[in-house]
């Protein structure tokens, strides 16, 4: 079965190589806005060449997850970074957004690429492919935007007006899952912020507590060595602590962040496979009522009890493969923080047992140089 | 080691006790009392164990004891009492004078103060210490009718002198500067060290909020819940390992607290030459302004302006019988400061030998005491990276097995 692939870790498999950066500022009379490379290697054979390089903006990949979206309503769409930060301390295009949406941009683009189904998407190909105008007409074609909205507003009506009748058991086990989980990894959002947070606090009172020691030593001929090697021992752990930092901001908070955000898809898929079913639900009951065309109605339902069917199995075979991906990832980020941690540790204790050391070798030889005559 | 009390008793703070009573004003209050315990030191022979007498004091009585040491022993650098009030405070701790963990590090506080003394060479011989540490009844009447309140030098003739001595001994300069140096270093160190204590205490808390959730999470996983239960409850284990961690490092805080006071202590010592040169400077000046009036008034003539000399001007010469008795006056006057001006020249002397020879043991003591601080700093470091590095290591193994 195709879930037992872990395309992610198994790059011996992958034929579809994606990268995202370098980030580059564009100016214009109406607005400014970023475009990032996107580079594509392949050795697949229904791509013209090799190597493809092309430069996309986030509406792009906003086009982008749309089209999927609409092409696969019941597959899970990896997400998108936000569009816009609320928090209010990063500013739009300050260093460390245009990174983290970099990013979050490439995780994107190899997630889809890694999907069975998603990665021989037409327009992911024409997305990594097409040149910039070649990009705009396409766009131009086919069902817009509206089409999409059209959809969501659909499923969030059909929702509101009583929802499916008859979900199967397994959606419903999933729906109570994903309850639960948005619950608590947007819990686990905000204490993993929070623990930044502290840490970086600590580093910044760190930076200053260390130096006193030093400045103190100027006054004290005989505990030189002592604070200078107190004031040398903190400035380690000091470090130690950014590093600790950067491991939490480029390892836990990104991928927590990321399943947040794919809780939401999560509860959206699930509507939409439940609004599919709805269709098919008010059609049968149609039958009932209505009197004409009956075999119209009958020829319709056959057709909704195929997409029903194509829908609950496209989902169920992605949920599977999403939980077990869930259950790699967030085992692999909290198995680096914990070795981010043990590293901190590590390097602290080396440095106080160093100190230690050499303090307790001063005392045994002044206590040698007591006993000469 | 010199010939101390502490070779003769042994002396300990036990215990600490909440009371209440009735003040100079009939209010009522609640104070602290701390229990004395004194045994003689005997060689442990068949089990023969002196008994060991005991009496209750409050803080406000060290502060008596001190004071007297302080007036009466001004060429020492006198120990000095742990802090009145909780300064220096993180937010856990509570700047409360009543809260048991402040109470418990004050009565550390006081038994190393009575150690401190006990073992000082001069200190230790004082009866009114040794009353302090052994008689309960009357200890405050005995102190108050050695009337050392009125030999203390007024605070404002110190600060005069600061200002107006002229030649101060270069040394005692210096050790002034050298102590408002250790005063503003170390307050500045434990305002920081509080600061660092307050956020680590934040980055521990936090994590315990981890434990919670892995646990609700866990119940919705099927293979991973048993991997996010136990290292949820490893981050509580590591959440709560920060409250002994910080308790111990108030240890280490009081410790520098301790030299912190002690800079005030020496800054005593400096004000005191500095008002005994003062002296010393004015009682000269004085001696050498008389036997010039003497002078004048033996060859007649002026030199220098005096309203005496103007009045005798205006209003006619003195008669020789007159002049001859203020000669004499001036001439005993003479004798009398210049006795006055050597004793006073041979007390100064002997204050900056005694007192220098104090500072120096003062200075190898806290050399000593602080290098010893720092290592046992290295030491609470040194565990609490080991703690850290076990709940990780047990963490990491739970979120692997996830």
């Amino acid at each position: 079965m195709i879930n037992h692939y872990k395309f992610e870790d198994e790059p011996g498999l992958r034929d579809l190589f994606i990268t995202v950066d370098d980030p580059e500022s564009h100016v214009t009379a109406i607005e400014t806005f970023i475009t990032y490379r996107v580079a594509t290697k392949t050795s697949r054979s229904e791509f013209d060449s090799s190597e493809y390089e092309v430069r996309r903006r986030y509406q792009d990949f906003l086009w982008l997850k749309s089209r999927l979206e609409e092409a696969h309503p019941t597959l899970i769409i990896p997400p998108l970074p936000e569009k816009f930060i609320m928090k209010g301390m990063v500013e739009r295009f300050s260093e460390e957004f245009i990174e983290t949406r970099r990013r979050a941009l490439q995780k994107f683009l190899s997630r889809i690429a890694d999907h069975p189904t998603l990665t021989f998407n037409e327009d992911f190909k024409i997305f990594l492919t097409a040149q910039a105008w070649e990009l705009s007409s396409h766009k131009k074609q086919g069902p817009g935007l509206f089409s999409r909205m059209g959809q969501t507003v659909r499923a969030v009506a059909s929702s509101v007006r009583g929802g499916v009748k008859n979900r199967p058991e397994i959606f419903m086990e999933m729906n109570d899952y994903m309850e639960i989980f948005t619950q608590k990894i947007n819990l686990l959002d905000k204490i993993s912020h929070r623990i930044y947070k502290e840490e970086r606090d600590y580093f910044h009172e760190m930076k200053e507590y260390g130096p006193i020691h030093t400045l103190w030593s100027a006054s004290e001929e005989d505990l030189v060595d002592s604070l200078k090697g107190v004031a040398n021992c903190i400035d380690k752990c000091c470090k130690a602590t950014e590093k600790r930092m950067t491991g939490l901001s480029e390892n836990l908070l990104p991928v927590i962040h990321e399943y947040v955000l794919y809780s939401d898809i999560l509860m959206g898929v699930l509507k939409r496979r439940d609004q599919i079913q709805t269709e098919l639900e008010s059609k049968v009951d149609a039958l009932s009522t209505k009197k004409a065309e009956k075999d119209l109605l009958r020829e319709e339902i056959g057709k909704l009890e195929d997409k029903v069917e194509c829908a609950n199995n496209a989902l169920k075979a992605d949920w599977d493969r999403w939980k077990q991906n869930m259950q790699y990832d967030m085992k692999s980020a909290f198995t680096n923080v914990a070795e981010s941690n043990l590293q901190y540790y590590e390097q602290c204790l080396a440095s106080w047992e160093s100190f230690l050391t050499s303090q307790t070798v001063d005392l045994h030889l002044e206590e040698d140089s007591e006993d000469r005559p | 080691m010199e010939d101390c009390l502490l070779k003769k008793i042994e002396i300990s703070v036990s215990e600490a006790e909440k009371r209440t009573g009735r003040n100079a004003v009939n209010m009522q209050e609640t104070y602290t009392a701390y229990l004395i315990e004194t045994r003689a030191v005997e060689s442990q022979t068949e089990g023969q164990c002196s008994p060991v007498d005991s009496l209750w004091r409050r803080y406000s009585e060290f502060e008596l004891l001190r004071n007297y040491l302080l007036v009466t022993f001004p060429h020492i650098v006198v120990p000095p009492l742990p802090e009145k009030r909780a300064e220096f405070v993180w937010h856990k701790l509570s700047a409360d004078n009543m809260d048991p963990d402040f109470v418990e590090r004050r009565r550390i506080g006081l038994e190393n103060f009575l150690l401190r003394v006990a073992s000082h060479p001069i200190l230790c011989q004082d009866k009114i210490f040794y009353s302090f540490l052994t008689q309960e009844g009357g200890w405050k009447e005995m102190v108050n009718e050695t009337g050392f309140q009125l030999k203390a030098d007024s605070r404002l003739k110190a600060l005069s002198a600061t200002f107006r001595v002229k030649n101060p001994d270069k040394r005692f300069t210096e050790l002034k500067h050298y102590s408002d140096e250790l005063q503003s270093v170390i307050s500045h160190l434990l305002r920081v060290r509080a600061r660092v204590a307050d956020r680590l205490y934040g980055v521990y808390k936090v994590h315990g909020n981890y434990g919670r959730v892995f646990s609700e999470w866990s119940a919705i996983e099927k293979e991973m819940g048993d991997g996010l239960q136990s290292a949820g409850h490893h981050m509580d284990v590591y959440s709560s390992s920060i409250d002994d961690i910080l308790e111990e490092e108030e240890h280490y805080a009081d410790q520098l607290k301790e030299y912190l006071f002690y800079a005030e202590a020496l800054r005593a010592v400096c004000r005191k030459h500095e008002l005994m040169q003062y002296d010393l400077e004015m009682a000269a000046q004085d001696l050498t302004s008389k036997k010039q009036q003497c002078e004048e008034l033996a060859t007649g003539t002026v030199r220098t302006f005096s309203l005496k000399g103007m009045t005798s001007k205006l209003f006619g010469q003195e008669t020789p019988e007159q002049r001859e008795a203020k000669i004499k006056v001036l001439e005993e006057q003479i004798h009398e400061g210049e006795e006055q001006l050597k004793s006073k020249n041979l007390e100064g002397r002997d204050f900056v030998k005694t007192a220098w020879a104090d500072i120096e043991r003062f200075k190898e003591q806290k050399n000593r005491d602080l290098k010893e601080a720092l290592i046992s700093y290295a030491v609470m470091q040194i565990s609490m990276c080991k703690k850290g590095i076990q709940v990780w290591t047990n963490a990491k193994e739970c979120f692997s097995k996830m």
